[in-house]
């Protein structure tokens, strides 16, 4: 059956999903409304269908059914969970924490715990304080986790495949706002985008900007409008966030000289300040400015439209900041403003979900 | 009644949790042993008459005061000890201490030390057992406190809505650490009835009746193993010592006057030796030379891991994640390219 050359970000998860489960009976997949009518935004289609008991819904017991998960994993299972929204896992933190993440550790290497968990994370369209958090900082703070952010359609599909693979508990961070972006996708079951490699998206040698997930989109459009300029940045699109591919990073700086790290979660504690405090400290002699980052504040996301209307950062602010370190002048980009409504990725997105 | 190698077999392991703790009791003040240590003594029942019912293909898990099921289990003695020793060849690569015990080869997957963490993993296994088609059990060992847990309800729920092969073993010993059940559950209530409300086959008994337990035990576990899906037991049992460590401590004044020594007239090990003479035809003799034989062997193995070296230093940063077995991950020792 042949398919487009390029699909969305979502029939890229799905179709990494049926080349799972395909390739091996070890993988499972659930989650709560896997199977429903919306197959968690188009990413589950017809995975019921084709394999049956191996797919199945789950009762609302988010705690226990991460447990679940890292028992199967030692039972020698490879499961798959998902929640449409990071924010219920919340509830599982005893088994994220000290069970899929010790497992391995604490038991001497005896067992590791192979079990994917996709969480869903966002921004706008009045999901607020609990339904919209970015924690990859949170999970990249365990030892023991993996932590994975794809940005494109094809890594998507490839990074999770890889994730499976991988006999480690992997946190895999979904943006609802990339489920329809679409891509060139590589159809073969046998694509895989390795973990902890970076992906350099764009070579230059006045700024390496760092971005991971939806702000790696919007850091492409700043890029691109400073190379207009004359500003030549290099985009590093982190791809796993833990264990980070520090080579590439380091060495992207050591060029540039500059860094600007993105980040959709909290300030403090972030990834982006942790690449900043390893940038400081070990390439401080090659540095040509102060490391920055570009966070989300230290304050839940509020729900109305006219609060988030300043309250996040796109490309415009990306733009400004790397245009200031490089020639160290103020200098906005008003073309780079999103078109519409700032709080939706698109005119296809009508809400709720 | 038990076949006749069964009762040798719970006899054995009594004498063997018994042996063994009171051996890790006498030599725990000599600091040796620099971790937290949940004894079994007193509640060795329920894990002794299961022993000759668990095969070695059915999967168990446990919490805290694991000692006793991980011996019931079948579980390395030595690979126990050397991890509580903090000592080369400890089953978890002496970075689990007392409270994280394995030893994969018996089916003993790996107890936990926060309350209620392992249920949900038991369950779990379950259900890896359930879609590979096996006929083996996953076994849960709780207590009374787990019950109090959230994950209880959850896991219990999944295990009962997809009839999974998980039986739940509650030893009721009436106590979380100082607290007594009464601030914790409601008065009356018993345990394995509102368990059985929730939908699962629920049975309980009298855990230092080792006999008893082992023929309740017998049949379930039959039962059990034709796809009957998960079943929950409650024993009722108590603990002799402190809640950690290997002192008494009636003196503190948290259980009534008198409440241990009841207890202790109804030693599972002295009851159990008590039906084998009156029930079984053993004579004192033949019980004497198998605690004998038991002991002996926990002398040998307490005598290798005080000679067991301790464990190479880098040990500590090995493992973190699987595909870095031996080698370390630590960021302060990543290749860097500066």
């Amino acid at each position: 059956m042949k398919r487009p050359v390029e699909i969305t970000f979502a029939q890229a998860i799905n179709e990494g999903l049926h080349q799972a489960m395909a390739a091996s009976d070890e993988v499972i997949c659930y989650g709560l409304g896997i199977d429903d009518p919306k197959r968690i935004f188009g990413t589950t289609v017809d995975l019921k269908e084709r394999f049956g008991k191996r797919v199945f819904d789950m009762p609302l017991s988010e705690n226990a059914m991460t447990g679940i998960g890292v028992g199967a994993a030692i039972g020698g299972l490879r499961p798959v969970m998902v929640h449409q929204r990071l924010d219920f896992f919340l509830l599982a933190m005893d088994q994220l924490v000290n069970s899929a993440a010790k497992w391995h550790y604490m038991f001497g290497g005896k067992r590791s715990v192979p079990l994917t968990i996709r969480l869903i994370i966002g921004r706008g369209w009045g999901q607020g304080p609990t339904h919209s958090q970015n924690l990859q900082a949170w999970f990249a703070h365990i030892p023991g986790l993996k932590v994975v952010m794809p940005s494109s359609p094809a890594d998507a599909k490839g990074l999770l495949r890889a994730s499976i693979d991988d006999n480690n508990p992997v946190v895999f961070l979904e943006h609802r706002w990339l489920h329809q972006q679409m891509g060139e996708v590589p159809e073969s079951p046998d694509f895989r985008v390795p973990l902890s490699e970076c992906r350099v998206m764009e070579k230059g040698v006045d700024v390496t900007i760092v971005a991971s997930s939806y702000l790696t989109i919007e850091a492409l459009h700043a890029v691109r409008r400073l190379r207009e300029e004359g500003v030549q940045a290099e985009l590093i699109d982190l791809r796993t966030i833990k264990p980070l591919d520090w080579p590439t990073l380091l060495t992207s700086v050591k060029k540039t000289g500059r860094l600007l790290a993105l980040d959709s979660g909290a300030a403090f504690g972030s990834v982006a300040g942790t690449i900043v405090a390893r940038v400081a400290s070990d390439l401080f002699s090659h540095l040509r400015a102060a490391p920055l980052y570009l966070t989300m504040p230290d304050v839940p996301e509020p729900t109305a439209y006219e609060l988030t209307r300043e309250f996040y950062f796109g490309a415009p602010e990306i733009a400004a900041a790397a245009w200031k370190m490089v020639k160290g002048e103020e200098r906005s980009f008003p073309e780079l403003e999103r078109e519409g409504h700032h709080d939706v990725p698109g005119q296809w997105f009508a809400g709720p979900f | 009644m038990a076949e006749g190698s069964d009762t040798e077999k719970i006899m054995r392991a009594l004498y063997l949790i018994r042996g063994v703790e009171e051996g890790i009791a006498q030599r725990y003040p000599a600091g040796k042993m620099r971790c937290p240590v949940h004894f079994s003594i007193g509640q060795e029942g329920v894990s002794a008459a299961l022993a000759p019912l668990m095969r070695r293909d059915d999967l168990a898990v446990s919490s805290h005061r694991a000692h006793a099921h991980y011996m019931g289990k079948g579980g390395s003695v030595r690979a126990m000890l050397a991890e509580i020793y903090g000592r080369a060849g400890g089953c978890s690569g002496a970075r689990g201490g007392s409270m994280h015990l394995i030893d994969e080869s018996v089916g003993f997957k790996g107890s936990t030390a926060i309350v209620g963490n392992t249920i949900p993993i038991g369950v779990g296994l379950g259900l890896a057992l359930q879609q590979k088609g096996s006929d083996s059990l996953a076994i849960v060992f709780l207590g009374d406190g787990a019950i109090e847990e959230g994950v209880f309800y959850e896991s219990v729920n999944f295990a009962a809505v997809q009839r999974l092969p998980v039986l739940f073993i509650c030893e009721n010993n009436l106590y979380s650490v100082y607290s007594p059940l009464g601030p914790r559950q409601p008065a009356g209530r018993s345990i394995y009835k509102m368990v059985e409300a929730m939908g699962i086959k629920s049975v309980a008994g009298d855990g230092n009746d080792v006999a008893a337990t082992y023929k309740l035990m017998h049949a379930v576990i039959a039962e059990m193993r034709s796809g009957q899906g998960p079943v929950f037991a409650e024993f009722s049992t108590y603990r002799w010592l402190e809640h950690c460590g290997p002192a008494d401590d009636d003196h503190l004044g948290y259980r009534a006057q008198g409440e241990c020594a009841e207890w202790k007239k109804r030693a599972p090990v002295a009851r159990y030796e008590k039906y084998l003479r009156e029930n079984e035809g053993w004579s004192a003799a033949r019980l004497e030379a198998l605690r004998n034989e038991v002991l002996a062997d926990i002398a040998r193995d307490f005598a290798w891991v005080e000679a067991q070296p301790l464990p190479p230093r880098p040990d500590a940063y090995r493992e973190v994640y699987a595909e870095d077995a031996g080698k370390s991950v630590g960021q302060n020792t990543m290749e860097s390219a500066a």
